[in-house]
């Protein structure tokens, strides 16, 4: 590697090649269009290609890849949901980001730290023994702990937070993890490009055309294409997207804000989650701690930041710890999350032909990246929703069957 | 500080607010369909846009109506129910 490195740097022509080939034209017609070159875009395209041969596929990002809640949420890998649906979904999600990193050849950074999660009242202790019990009947590592045990991991903590809310015990996670985010989609872009899937970046979608309750082209900022198939992926834009199709669906967007201080010595191994504190931390490989708090509280799409969150987060993280109190914040941002009412996804087949959401990826998008790209690409291939995702199709609201994921983050319940 | 205008109390700040999400005609429940009561109680318009919105000044209880841009986050005006529609 060193020498690698040399000759690099010593090199007039820096012979590295491009991650991705850049392509100057759309062609005219492809066997599969994904909109949105994040993650789960990414990942479907890399799946099609390797797990079904279909290659003949493009990538549309309306800005660079990565850009949207790929690179904006909080890195934190889990799977100890409530449903049987969203823990079977999740836990197969965490299977595969294990073996990433070899897959791509590329290192994701993928760090297990285990992950509490804080309970500060008698409900919120039902709730974890709840949740331990349907993780560990589907065989995921899950228990409930008690304060002294939060204490060992992470000593810096105030137990009682403060004096107005004591840790009663937690929900211990073994398995939680963390991952470079910007990895992930540059790996699945790779991947997907390696396997013949063109990516197309600053190339927006401006419609869909639909004829008989069939797909058969999108006109982009860059011309007109012609497909059969339409998967969008495209987090808190999916309103605008199923705004040119005309279905309707009961996905709303609240921005969701985060932030990282200083970076600092490694002092805290572990992820810790508190529902009640409204904060969720874990220190990157940076030493920077990266810190999230819930919703914002009222609806707008776009990506702007407020004064109030990253008061409201220091309040409560000093709670917590209150030797940061001089810890500075370097960078804070937002994410448009598409929310469903029942806080699970909508996936699958809809009322149009041939247009697939994989969407109301709301605040818990970024773990599911690997598992959505595999069961989306099955769902397209053999045009049939893969048993993981029946639970959530868009029918569910319709036919008043909700899912009912209270495990989901950043909610209060 | 994000200032909002309560028709009663003048401009306060935001955090004194509630918002309880765009003004959505109700069916009759009695002799709507089922599909009309899912489409009413499930979904809604969630691209970007002006709207009007129900909102509450808590410490007055006051519920007026915010014509609102949810893209710019701009409160282009507010006003009590049935004062101005």
């Amino acid at each position: 590697m060193p020498w690698r490195l040399l000759r690099f740097g010593l090199s007039k022509s820096h012979p590295e090649p491009r991650m991705f080939t850049a392509h100057d034209k759309l062609k005219p017609s492809y066997d599969v269009v994904i909109i949105g070159g994040g993650g789960h875009g990414l990942a479907s395209a890399y799946y099609l290609g390797r797990d079904h041969g279909i290659t003949n596929v493009a990538v549309l990002e309306k800005g660079y890849i990565g850009g949207g809640n790929t690179g904006r949420n909080t890195t934190i890998i889990r799977s100890n949901y409530l449903t049987p649906e969203g823990v079977k979904f999740y836990d197969k999600s965490v299977d595969l980001w294990k073996d990433l990193s070899e897959e791509f050849d590329l290192n994701l950074f993928y760090s297990t730290r285990g992950h509490f999660t804080l309970a500060h009242t008698d409900s919120a202790m039902r709730t974890m023994r709840w949740r331990a019990e349907v993780n560990k009947h589907y065989g995921i590592s899950s228990e409930v702990v008690g304060p002294e045990e939060v204490k060992r991991q992470a000593p810096q903590i105030d137990l009682s937070c403060g004096g107005h809310a004591p840790i009663m015990g937690a929900l211990y996670h073994a398995p939680g993890a963390v991952a470079r985010h910007d990895a992930v989609a540059w790996g699945y872009g790779r991947g997907a490009d390696q396997r013949g899937a063109e990516i197309h970046q600053q190339t927006a979608v401006t419609g869909i055309e639909v004829k008989g309750g069939k797909v058969v082209g999108v006109h982009t900022t860059k011309g007109f294409i012609s497909t059969n198939k339409v998967i969008c992926a495209v987090a808190g834009f999916t309103p605008r997207i199923t705004d040119m199709v005309g279905i309707k669906t009961p996905i709303f967007v609240h921005p969701l804000q985060a932030m990282v201080s200083e970076p600092m010595k490694p002092w805290l191994d572990t992820i810790l989650v508190s529902g009640s504190l409204h904060i969720y931390v874990s220190q990157s490989a940076r030493g920077e701690l990266v810190m999230g708090a819930s919703l914002d509280p009222y609806e707008v799409q776009s990506t702007r930041s407020t004064l109030d969150f990253p008061e409201g987060l220091a309040a409560h993280l000093l709670d917590m710890f209150p030797f940061l109190s001089h810890a500075k914040v370097v960078r804070q941002w937002a994410g448009m999350a598409d929310m469903t009412p029942d806080f699970a996804p909508i996936m699958g087949k809809t009322a149009i032909e041939g247009f697939y959401l994989d969407s109301g990826w709301g605040t818990w998008g970024f773990k599911a990246t690997p598992v959505c790209g595999k069961t989306m690409a099955w769902t397209v291939a053999n045009d049939t929703p893969h048993e993981l995702i029946t639970g959530f199709s868009l029918d569910r609201f319709r036919n008043y069957s909700l899912t009912g994921e209270k495990g989901a983050a950043s909610v209060g319940h | 500080m994000k200032l909002m205008t309560c028709p009663i109390n003048g401009s306060r700040p935001v955090s004194e607010f509630v918002y309880w999400g765009e003004i959505r005609p109700m069916p009759d429940a009695a002799t709507c369909s089922d599909d009309e009561w899912a489409d009413y109680v499930f979904n809604r318009n969630g691209a970007p846009g002006v709207k009007k919105e129900w909102w509450c000044h808590t410490p007055s209880n006051t519920w007026f109506i915010a014509e609102r841009d949810t893209e710019k986050d701009k409160v282009l005006r507010t006003y009590l129910h049935g004062e101005d529609e």
